[in-house]
């Protein structure tokens, strides 16, 4: 039996998707920016593509810009954000300690070149407090960059609340949503987003393809110099099957988007409630305001990666914060921010849901889970150390 | 990141796991800070090891270097264990990725550090291998610089 767990990490393409997606490797296969009919049809596939998107996150298609995924975008509007700052004068920005890399590594670039970072913190269940970011906000905050929902925690981020605040300073604010499109139901306009990022292949899209939505009224600069592509503001022939599978994709999410929450939402509730079973088990993030699919644990006294090679050897297909996970010796900064030891952040195990998945699949990462986790104590001088306290 | 067939065979069916509760020699290094703990207990005959066990905590790679430490030197005189690096379990698990490297020196730095057990408890000066871990991988926060 294979479990596939790691839906936060990239999901199955759908069907629906890949369908949508073939007639244009082949058939209509032409440069959109061409005169002749089969560049045409790709450019009118493009437009169907874009309106839908911007569509189904309340917005208008011109404020939507294809991207190479998830990191292009949060690339993106990080840096044209903080240029639009800097030429105003205001080099203060602010974000939060658990967003993706492809947010946090900008913000110490920035750093790096002389603006001043607020990094707000998300205390014990992994989300931010509102009067927070109300008191960071100073005359020079150029924009405040909060991810919708956390890859690995699964929180879900006050971002209608952290809107409302910021279109009220008249502070510009962006949310890497990858983990949330297709997921939670976005509205961009009752939001108060200025920009968003989106990757599709977290909905059962395709890899290597996104948007970036930017409001119209702001003007964003070009990111990559070439052709015409995007408006003028993002060059390099656009990926159309990419495009058109990720459209599929998001309409298809849309759609079944109340029916996949509760059947998803049940599974990790019950995966939830069977985990905290086990004994010394930590769950990571907020029990309620999290991700349908996130199920994020610490057991103490084991360390991740020796779970994940065991699961797997199991069929199960998860993922770990733990430092031999990571390539670095640190454990993940998303755990660390939570306030969790060292020790306690490197037995933490991500198992991420999706509609695909079976309560079938359910009762056997119940049944051997704590298998694994009892024969791994079993052999861990931490976990000795941890039962002599106790005694 | 790819583990040899060794490394997977000695990290689902350790040898020498458990602890041995009349241990002549215990040595214990890492800290859970770093994410890998290595316990290994020695029973120690005249100049012989007669028995091994073991006990981590880490990744995969830090399990089956301790166990094929172990392996290595179990039934070896005091003398042939101290001239135990960790090239040779890295050899002997025909090979480890490079940010599993420092696994291979926390295994070869616990067996020293029982080997330095049992030198003190028997007032035995120890040797030049024993004075304490080189921090050389940097892995264990206590580098000596
Ligand atoms: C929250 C978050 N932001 C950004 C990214 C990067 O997206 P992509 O892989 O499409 O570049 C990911 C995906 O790993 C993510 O989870």
């Amino acid at each position: 039996m294979i479990v596939y767990a790691d839906n936060a990490a990239t999901t199955a393409v759908s069907k629906k998707s890949m369908e949508a997606m073939l007639p244009y490797f082949d058939k209509y296969y032409g440069n959109p920016s061409s005169v002749h009919q089969i560049g045409r049809e790709a450019a009118k596939t493009l437009i169907e593509a874009r309106k839908f998107i911007a569509q189904t996150l309340g917005a208008d298609e011109k404020e939507i810009y294809f991207t190479s995924g998830g990191t292009e975008a949060d690339n993106w509007a990080i840096t044209f954000a903080a240029n639009m700052g800097a030429k105003k004068g205001k080099k203060h920005l602010i974000t939060t300690k658990i967003e993706h890399h492809a947010v946090l590594y900008m913000f110490e670039k920035l750093e790096k070149e002389g603006f001043e970072v607020t990094y707000l913190d998300v205390y014990k269940d992994g989300i931010v407090k509102i009067e927070d970011v109300l008191n960071a906000i100073r005359e020079d905050t150029a924009f405040v960059s909060v991810m919708y929902a956390n890859n690995e925690i699964g929180t879900i981020q006050p971002i209608a609340e952290i809107g409302k605040l910021c279109r009220e300073k008249g502070v510009l604010f962006h949310t890497d949503a990858v983990q949330a499109v297709g997921h939670l139901p976005i509205n961009v306009k009752d939001e108060n987003i200025d920009m968003l990022s989106l990757s599709a292949h977290k909905f059962h899209g395709p890899k290597g393809v996104g948007a970036l939505y930017c409001r119209k009224g702001i003007k964003l600069e070009s990111f990559l110099l070439g052709g015409g592509q995007e408006m003028g503001k993002r060059a390099s022939t656009e990926n159309v099957a990419g495009i058109v599978g990720m459209a599929a994709a998001l309409n298809q999410s849309a759609a079944e988007m109340t029916e996949n929450e509760k059947k998803v939402k049940a599974m990790r509730d019950r995966l939830i409630e069977e985990l905290t079973k086990v004994p010394h088990s930590i769950l990571n993030g907020h029990r309620i305001k999290r991700l349908p699919g996130n199920v994020n644990f610490c057991f103490e006294g084991i360390e991740g990666e020796s779970m994940l090679l065991l699961l797997d050897m199991k069929g199960i297909c998860a993922s770990s914060g733990s430092a031999c996970t990571s390539g670095s010796l640190d454990p993940s900064h998303v755990l660390l921010a939570l306030g969790l030891p060292h020790a306690t952040a490197h037995g933490s195990l991500r198992l991420t849901l999706s509609e695909y998945n079976s309560e079938n699949e359910i009762d056997y990462i119940i049944e051997e889970l704590p298998k694994i986790i009892q024969r791994l104590r079993e052999m861990s001088p931490v976990w000795e150390s941890i039962i002599k306290e106790e005694e | 990141m790819q583990y040899s067939e060794k490394v997977m065979d000695h990290f689902s069916n350790p040898r020498n796991v458990g602890k041995i509760e009349d241990a002549d020699a215990v040595g214990e290094v890492g800290n859970s800070k770093c994410g890998d703990i290595m316990k290994i207990y020695l029973k120690i005959d005249g100049e012989k090891i007669t028995d091994v066990k073991f006990n981590t905590f880490g990744c995969g790679a830090a399990v089956a270097t301790s166990s094929m430490a172990t392996e290595l030197i179990k039934g070896k005189t005091l003398d042939e264990v101290l001239k135990l690096t960790n090239k040779a379990v890295i050899e002997a698990l025909d090979g480890l990725p490079p940010a599993k490297i420092h696994c291979s020196v926390l295994a070869e730095e616990a067996v020293k550090a029982a080997i330095a057990d049992y030198y003190k408890k028997n007032n035995i000066p120890l040797s030049d291998e024993l004075t304490g871990c080189k921090g050389c991988c940097g892995a264990c926060g206590q580098k000596e610089n």
